[in-house]
């Protein structure tokens, strides 16, 4: 789990472990389903050892990580800062599938355009789990919002697909 | 024919459509055979031009073809006369257009019951009909809405009520989500999922890959001819989680 995710998760007040999971999980619909409980604690100890949070817990209770009431320091509220800040982007240019079709023409290794094909069933395959999964949301939810911005990437890579089909059909036919 | 002639409700062989002659002949649809099985949901992908749309024309009836064979609910249909032709039209197909095609005068509910009317149902079964249809896609509360009064999503809705207004054997579908923004899309889809559930035979020619996605059967078309058919089956929930990217 990315250590700004859990801060900035936290910065709308103290709060549980499992409160952050919730938050989460309501953030991410199904695409988070995959998610590890024990992520969030092991990130929150990190976080913790680097002095960008604090702990503590109710008296009385046994002194387990879900028990603890976690709150970001001056230092993690500065990283939340920062991080909203950035404009890194996910997401670069497909280059190494590119590569694959590249090297396996050259080397006449394999038919670049068969190579495309059984990635373009995996792509819609993908595409089909997505769409699915948005149309089972319900209007306007957050989960939904992130589905779509899968949806409309997998379309995008599907076209560019396309592209890869007609440059290599034009190679072999000049050969 | 054999059994499987016996399941498909929309059957086609060695159709083609050409225009032109000589050095400008052109041919839109080059050689295809398809077969439809009842219930089933196919997607037909192509780039414009690739002549997917004059397939669907010719499948539905809308235009002749220059050579082959259709088979609609057991019937050959390229030879009918133009009379027989128009009412298979209007009582085995149900037509959606990406323009919707809506008439801008009539009210939703009215335009839905129209080609019931224009069968010979009577207007008050063609008007119950229709209103349960309207119903049907979420819009039961909009039936006295003129077109202009609706979103696109909406109004495609309408359209594809319209289109179920003679129970149909089959809907063909051109681009139906060609003017529609994501939401309405997503709208649309889950409109044809239900559809599905319910048995009814849907062909839908797009280059909206979101609908062939979650087509059962998805078919590439190129030059008037087609070049590959995919299957996708099974919907893998549990791969999703792994298409979030929070690992590391």
């Amino acid at each position: 789990m990315q250590q700004e995710v859990v801060l900035a998760l936290l910065a709308k007040e103290p709060s549980h472990g499992y409160q952050l999971r919730a938050r989460l999980r309501q953030a991410l619909g199904p695409l988070g389903e995959a998610m590890n409980a024990g992520q969030i604690y092991v990130t929150l100890t990190r976080l913790e050892k680097a002095g960008l949070v604090t702990s503590g817990q109710a008296p009385g209770l046994p002194d387990r990580p879900d028990r603890k009431v976690y709150e970001l320091t001056p230092a993690g509220q500065q990283r939340v800062a920062d991080w909203l800040a950035e404009l890194g982007w996910p997401g670069p240019a497909p280059t190494e599938f590119h590569l694959k079709l590249v090297a396996a023409a050259a080397a006449r290794l394999a038919d670049p355009l068969s190579i495309v094909d059984a990635q373009r069933r995996e792509l819609l395959r993908r595409l089909r789990d997505a769409q699915r999964a948005a149309m089972a949301e319900p209007a306007a939810s957050d989960a939904g919002l992130l589905l779509e911005g899968l949806v409309l990437r997998l379309q995008a890579d599907l076209r560019w697909l396309e592209a890869c089909e007609r440059h290599w059909t034009g190679r072999k036919e000049q050969r | 024919m054999s059994e499987t002639a016996g399941a498909s409700v929309l059957r086609a062989r060695g159709l083609s459509k050409t225009y032109g002659k000589d050095a400008a002949l052109v041919r839109a649809v080059d050689g295809v055979d398809l077969e439809v099985a009842a219930g089933e949901t196919v997607a037909i992908m192509g780039p414009s031009g690739c002549g997917k749309s004059t397939l669907l024309h010719l499948l539905g009836g809308l235009d002749r073809p220059t050579g082959g064979e259709i088979w609609l609910a057991g019937r050959r249909v390229d030879q009918m006369s133009e009379k027989a032709l128009a009412r298979m039209r209007r009582n085995a197909v149900g037509f959606v257009f990406q323009a919707f095609h809506l008439m801008e005068e009539l009210t939703a509910v009215e335009n839905v019951e129209l080609p019931a009317l224009l069968a010979g149902r009577p207007p008050r079964a063609a008007r119950r009909r229709a209103t349960e249809l309207l119903d049907r896609v979420g819009l039961g509360d909009r039936a006295g809405f003129l077109p202009a009064a609706l979103s696109g999503g909406q109004r495609q809705r309408v359209a594809i009520a319209r289109a179920l207004a003679n129970e149909p054997v089959v809907v063909l579908a051109d681009e139906p989500t060609g003017n529609l923004d994501s939401a309405a899309t997503v709208e649309v889809l889950r409109l044809f999922d239900g559809l599905h559930a319910a048995g009814q035979t849907l062909v839908i020619v797009t280059h909206d890959s979101r609908i062939a996605a979650t087509a059962g059967r998805m078919i590439a078309m190129r030059d008037g001819a087609f070049i590959d058919e995919t299957r996708l089956t099974g919907g893998t929930r549990g791969d999703l989680g792994a298409l979030a990217g929070l690992d590391g």
